[in-house]
C-alpha cells in the first residue's frame, strides 16, 4: 500500500466561488506543461457534471483524455478520475482517483483539501514504465520539471 | 520506502538524471555506464548509491558485475512527481480562485 498524495490550501474567496474555479475553471489554473498531447496545451477542459469529460485540447486541435468526473456534489465535494497510466498515456481501464473537499471557513475563505489516491495501482504497470521515458514529452520533460522545481 | 523529496532532490543534479535516463533505456551495469559519462567510475558509484537510496534504481549481482536498472517498482518515483505536481497545481488554482472579486 502507497500513501496517497494529500494536500491542503486555503483560499480566500467563498466555497462556491473554490468550487466553480476549480471545475468550469480549470483551464485557468492548470499548469500548462502537464500535457500529454504532442504539441502544446492551448486549453484544459472539466466538462462541470457527473460523468463530465476531463480532456486537455493541444495547438494541433488534438484532444487528450485525462479523465472524467466520478462524483458531481457543488460545491462541497468533487471526485475525479485520472487516467492517465505509468506509460503517460491516458487508459479507460486505468483509474486512479483525486477526491477534492471544498469546506466553508467564512464567507470569503475556503479550505481545501485534495487526496489522489490508489497509486499502488502504478506498480501493475513496470513493463510500460520504459516506454515512457523514451517518449517524447515523457519521463524526459519530467525529470526536467523535477530539476527546475527542486533547483528553483 | 524512500520519501518524495529525496526522489526529487537525487533528480535536480544533471548527470544522475542522465544516469537514471539511461538506465531507463536499458539496465547497466557501473563500468558500462562510466564508459559514456565525463565523470570517473568512483563518482558513478556515487550517484548510483543516491539514487538508490532515493528509491529510484535497484541493482542485482550479475556474475562478476552489479547490474543496475529503474526500480521496476517505479510507483515512488510517480507518486514525487504527482506529488510535486499537486502543490503546483493547487498554487495555481488559489491565485485563480483569489483574482478579482467577486
Amino acid at each position: 500500500m502507497i500513501a496517497p498524495v494529500r494536500k491542503e490550501v486555503l483560499v480566500e474567496a467563498s466555497v462556491e466561488r473554490c468550487f466553480e474555479v476549480f471545475t468550469a475553471g480549470i483551464d485557468r489554473w492548470w499548469p500548462r506543461e502537464h500535457h500529454i498531447g504532442k504539441s502544446p496545451l492551448v486549453r484544459e477542459v472539466l466538462e462541470p457534471r457527473l460523468g463530465g469529460r476531463w480532456y486537455g485540447v493541444s495547438a494541433d486541435g488534438e484532444e487528450c483524455d485525462v479523465g472524467k468526473v466520478l462524483v458531481w456534489e457543488p460545491p462541497r465535494r468533487l471526485v475525479l478520475a485520472w487516467q492517465i497510466t505509468k506509460d503517460w498515456q491516458y487508459h479507460p481501464d486505468f483509474v486512479t482517483e483525486i477526491e477534492v473537499l471544498f469546506t466553508a471557513e467564512g464567507p470569503r475563505r475556503t479550505r481545501v483539501e485534495l487526496e489522489h489516491r490508489n497509486l499502488e495501482r502504478y506498480g501493475d504497470a513496470a513493463p510500460a514504465f520504459k516506454k515512457q521515458i523514451d517518449a517524447p514529452g515523457g519521463w524526459g520533460r519530467i525529470l526536467e520539471s523535477f530539476a527546475r522545481t527542486a533547483a528553483g | 520506502m524512500a520519501n518524495a523529496a529525496e526522489a526529487f532532490a537525487a533528480l535536480a543534479d544533471p548527470t544522475r538524471r542522465v544516469i537514471f535516463e539511461r538506465l531507463a533505456a536499458r539496465p547497466m551495469a557501473v563500468g558500462r555506464l562510466a564508459e559514456r559519462l565525463p565523470v570517473s567510475r568512483p563518482a558513478v558509484s556515487q550517484h548510483l548509491k543516491v539514487l538508490k537510496d532515493a528509491g529510484l534504481v535497484a541493482d542485482r549481482q550479475e556474475g562478476t558485475q552489479r547490474v543496475y536498472r529503474i526500480d521496476p517498482r517505479g510507483i515512488e518515483a510517480m507518486r514525487t512527481y504527482l506529488d510535486r505536481f499537486w502543490d503546483r497545481s493547487l498554487a495555481a488554482f488559489k491565485a485563480a480562485a483569489e483574482e478579482e472579486g467577486e
